[in-house]
Formats: C-alpha cells, sequence, structure tokens
C-alpha cells in the first residue's frame, strides 16, 4: 500500500501556474497576472495588459489640438490634471507660447491637489488590500473635499479639462481661495492621523518592511522613477530637476527612502502630501494677479464678452472653434513629474491643424516592468502588497 | 540639454568611432536630435550611454512616429536623458517601409537598456516594427490575433468590429 501523503517526511511541491484577473479587486484595474507559484512562493510572473486599451493616442490623431485634451485626460484617470499639463505644456513648446505667470501658479496648485488626490486614492486601497480597511474611508474622505474644490473651480469633480494651451479656462472663483486655505490647514493634521494608524500597527509594519525590495540601480536600468525610485534612495524628481511651471520659485523638499521596500515607499508617499501641501500653500501666498491665460488670438480663444462687440474677435473664435490652429511642422517631447513618475508627452506636428502623433510615455506602463523583480522568490500575499505598492494605474497602462 | 554646437560636437566624436553612423542633426525648440543609421542604432546608443563625458544611461522613452507621405517613412526616437547634468537627448533611427507584407527592421537595445522591454514591444504593436533580438516580440497592448499596425497613418480610424452589437443592429 503506498503511504498516505504528507506521511514520508518529504515536501513535494511542483510548480503551479495561476492566473490572477483580469478582474480581480487586488490588481487595481483590469490587469491578468500569470504567476508560477511554487507552494506559496512566485517562482515567475507575467502581467499581461491591454484590456482596457481604448485608442486613445490613435483618436488623438483626427482630433484638433484643442480637442485633443479632453481624450488624454482619460488615460490615468486618477492624475488628470498631468496629463492635461503634459499635452499642453507640449503643444505649447510646438507653437511657442509663453504662458502668463498666473496660469503656472493657477496649474501649480491644481497639479498638486492632484498629487495629494491620487497618493489618497493608493493609501486607500492599498491599505485595504493589507486589511487596514478604515484607511480607505478616511482617505476618500479628504479625496471628496479635494474634488469638491475641483468642481468649485472648474465645474467637474473628474476629467475637467481645465487646462488650455495658454493657460487655464476660468480664473479661481470667489470663495475658493478660503476654501482651499482650509483644506490645507486641515490636511496636515489629517496625515498625522494615517501615520499613527499605520506607523505603529504591527500587521501593516510586518506586512511592508522588507517586503519587494529592489536595488536603486536595477530600478533605473528598468526606468522606474517617481516615488518607487525615491524610496529606493534616488533623489530624482523632475520638478527640481527640470524649470516648468512655477516650482523652481517654490520651496520644497523631496522625501527620499532608505531601503526600498514596500514600507519606504509608503513613507515617501505620505511625505510627498505633506511637501505637496507646503507648496500649494506657498503658491496661494506668492499668486500672482494678472490674466490667467495669454493673450494670443490664434491660439486662445477671445473672451466671450468680446464676441458681441468686435467682430475680429468673432472671427477669431469662429476659425478657432471650427478648424482650430495649425502647427508648425516639428517634434516634442516634454516630461513632467506625475505621482507615478516621468509622465511625457511626445507630439508631432505636421503643419495642420490636427498631431500627426501623440504618445505618452505612461510611469505606470514603464514601472510595471519591475514588478517581476519586486515579488519573484516572495509569497503571493506580499506580491498583492507590492503591486499596491507599485500604484500601477490602467488606464494609464493601457491607454 | 546640448546646444546647437554641442550638438556638432557629440557628432564629430561619434563620427571618429564610427563614421556613418550619424546621418543629419536637428536643433528644434531648444529639442536636440541626431539622426542616425538605423543599422548602426546600437552602436550610437552604447556610445552615447558609455563614453566617458556623455553618460546618456536613462533612457525615458522609446516610441515610434509614422511620417507618410515622407520617405523614409517611419522613425523610432530614443528619449534619452542624462540625469547628472539634466540634458536630454534625441536619438532618431529612420526606418523605410520595405513595403507590402515585409516589416521594417531594426536592432533591440533591450540588452542596453532593460526599460526598452514594454516600449519595444507597444512600437511593434502599433507599427509593425520588428526589433531584432528582443526577448518576447509580440504584442502588447492589442489582442494577439488582431491583424493589422494601427498607430500607421494609413491606417483608418473607425470600422472597428464591437464584439456587443445589440445598440448597433437597434439603434445604429
Amino acid at each position: 500500500m503506498a503511504e498516505p501523503a504528507g506521511t514520508s517526511g518529504e515536501v513535494e511541491t511542483e510548480v503551479m501556474t495561476i492566473n490572477i484577473g483580469p478582474h480581480h479587486p487586488a490588481t487595481h484595474g483590469v490587469l491578468r497576472l500569470v504567476v508560477d507559484l511554487d507552494g506559496e512562493v512566485v517562482r515567475d510572473l507575467k502581467p499581461v495588459i491591454g484590456y482596457v486599451h481604448t485608442g486613445i493616442e490613435k483618436s488623438c490623431e483626427d482630433k484638433s489640438y484643442w480637442k485633443v485634451i479632453p481624450f488624454v485626460e482619460r488615460m490615468d484617470y486618477v492624475s488628470y490634471f498631468f496629463q492635461m499639463e503634459a499635452f499642453c505644456g507640449a503643444v505649447e513648446r510646438l507653437v511657442g507660447l509663453e504662458i502668463p505667470p498666473r496660469a503656472k501658479y493657477l496649474r501649480t496648485i491644481f497639479l498638486e491637489l492632484n498629487r495629494i488626490h491620487s497618493h489618497l486614492v493608493w493609501l486607500g486601497t492599498t491599505a485595504l488590500d493589507l486589511g487596514a480597511v478604515s484607511m480607505l474611508w478616511y482617505c476618500f474622505r479628504e479625496r471628496d473635499r479635494i474634488l469638491d474644490l475641483f468642481e468649485m473651480a472648474t465645474g467637474q469633480r473628474m476629467h475637467t479639462r481645465y487646462f488650455q494651451v495658454g493657460g487655464v479656462i476660468e480664473d479661481i472663483p470667489l470663495g475658493f481661495e478660503a476654501k482651499l486655505r482650509q483644506f490645507v490647514a486641515d490636511m496636515p493634521v489629517r496625515v498625522g492621523q494615517y501615520q499613527a494608524l499605520l506607523d505603529r500597527n504591527e500587521v501593516f509594519l510586518s506586512r511592508t518592511k522588507d517586503v519587494g525590495i529592489v536595488s536603486r540601480e536595477r530600478l533605473l536600468e528598468l526606468g522606474v522613477t517617481g516615488p518607487l525610485l525615491r524610496a529606493a534612495g534616488e533623489p530624482w524628481d523632475l520638478r527640481k530637476a527640470f524649470d516648468y511651471l512655477a516650482y523652481p520659485e517654490l520651496d520644497f523638499k523631496v522625501p527620499v527612502g532608505t531601503v526600498g521596500d514596500n514600507y519606504d515607499r509608503y513613507r515617501v508617499r505620505v511625505a510627498e502630501m505633506v511637501e505637496s501641501v507646503r507648496i500649494i500653500e506657498q503658491a496661494l501666498d506668492g499668486l500672482p494677479e494678472g490674466p490667467f491665460i495669454a493673450d494670443d488670438r490664434k491660439y486662445v480663444l477671445p473672451p466671450r464678452s468680446e464676441l458681441s462687440t468686435s467682430m475680429e474677435s468673432l472671427i477669431h473664435h469662429f476659425k478657432l472653434v471650427t478648424e482650430g490652429y495649425r502647427v508648425a511642422p516639428g517634434e516634442v517631447y516634454y516630461a513632467i513629474e506625475s505621482p507615478r513618475g516621468e509622465l511625457g508627452c511626445f507630439v508631432l506636428a505636421d503643419g495642420s491643424s490636427k498631431p500627426s502623433r501623440v504618445h505618452f510615455r505612461d510611469p505606470s506602463f514603464v514601472n510595471l516592468q519591475a514588478f517581476k523583480d519586486m515579488s519573484v522568490g516572495a509569497y503571493v500575499a506580499d506580491m498583492i502588497c507590492s503591486l499596491g505598492m507599485l500604484d500601477p494605474i490602467l488606464g494609464g497602462v493601457d491607454r | 540639454m546640448p546646444d546647437a554646437p554641442g550638438l556638432e560636437l557629440i557628432r564629430g566624436e561619434i563620427e571618429q568611432d564610427h563614421p556613418g553612423a550619424v546621418l543629419d542633426t536637428s536643433f528644434d525648440r531648444d529639442q536636440p536630435t541626431l539622426v542616425v543609421d538605423p543599422a548602426q542604432i546600437l552602436a550610437v546608443l552604447t556610445w552615447l550611454r558609455d563614453a566617458p563625458g556623455q553618460g546618456y544611461r536613462f533612457l525615458s522613452s522609446l516610441h515610434a512616429a509614422d511620417y507618410l507621405p515622407a520617405s523614409p517613412r517611419f522613425a523610432v526616437h530614443y528619449e534619452l536623458l542624462n540625469r547628472d547634468r539634466v540634458e536630454r537627448l534625441r536619438v532618431k533611427a529612420m526606418l523605410a517601409d520595405p513595403g507590402e507584407d515585409a516589416l521594417p527592421q531594426i536592432d533591440s537595445c533591450v540588452e542596453l537598456f532593460p526599460t526598452a522591454e514594454f516600449q519595444e514591444r507597444e512600437v511593434y504593436d502599433f507599427f509593425g516594427i520588428v526589433f531584432k533580438g528582443h526577448p518576447d516580440m509580440t504584442r502588447i497592448l492589442m489582442p494577439e490575433d488582431y491583424v493589422g499596425w494601427p498607430q500607421r497613418r494609413d491606417f483608418p480610424i473607425g470600422g472597428e468590429p464591437v464584439t456587443f452589437t445589440y445598440n448597433e443592429r437597434n439603434y445604429g
């Protein structure tokens, strides 16, 4: 008679290939993972993507420049202001349009609000994966206040289409500043509360510390940027490195980690929220007076009030809305620091009023390549934790 | 960014080691570009990465564009970054369309820059540009049984059959 399994004293394991996703709550979107498991240990891993590919880049080629803006916003649906800034900034560099100082500051304020919003969504959902269910409610409470601010200034809670080529569409409304100052005053306290909930939470610490470590050199080889790279100790931030918007005039720090594990990734993002609050505060204090959009009628819509009094404005309005403006042939790559890393936009103009190629270098797409290095050799449960800490937005990965 | 004379210096130095590798340079809207012979793309990228005084060790982005009706038609763009000097440099390899069913080919730079793996697959997926030596040259975003190269300029927009056609049938 054969011995019953498990009595011979030697554990026999067999590598098993399982499929996680594409529709799984822990994959943070429509991501499929083909995982080779040896018991509970991940031996190999392959992300399969493309489930929410909607051909946005192709659609952009059929739209005049100003109509592209709402399309690109829908790629990475959590950091829509960043997509707008990448595209509008690229087109401004193509046509050589300088944006007024007030627009620079307003853009900076909304970008940093969006960064906090994005990190809150990340913190809430990732903590939820690790069993800290209440974090979701606390994070989404503050996120809702940011969405309220977006709604007040732009009319939309998400996908606001607020940035225009040349500036922003409208000035901030009366009362917005007071509401934003209230939020800015509250937010550091809230961040402190999140830290009080998580920083000494034994379950959270043992799930994140020394998990998912990838060396700084390997991350750089893989093209990983953003909080993931900074958590490994590399102080690389495009806001500091390159001169764009109001960042050179503002004082802020770049938080970095030491070990590069999931705990450092959490700490870096939480610290970034506080730095973003500081940036908003300074930008509000230094918000210059003046126009909020460039005064170049060849690219920017004339004010509504002029349409009934000025024939020229009416002609410009008509030309801009029907055909759009033409852009001289050329190509531009413009990269900004999104909540996930380097978000680059490549625009190729062929002289017509539609871009001939729009390409987004999405940080989620590139960072996802590091997921295998983060997970192989660890437990399945740690893989889920690493995926949360990687913070991919599948809309941005698949575009 | 290297300025226009700096770009010519880089070109001159590459010419010494790899004659004929750089076909053209352009300095447009403050962005320097080297147009490189696609057959020598790896030699140029390796030189830019490793030669002393260069150090373009970070590949920010790899993407392609279709310049139809220009000839050669396709281009693969390498957005290189020197993180010490905070300088960007674009390397561009123009590829002719070999016609009919043949696909344009270029060497893969995954060995030099592992970050290019997904991005080269994306270029293959959308433009049908084959990267020789890539470990897994398959489609990445489109379905694996998809026919055609959707980001090419002569690929029509629309007309994509929809799986769930109830609305199209009844209200389209």
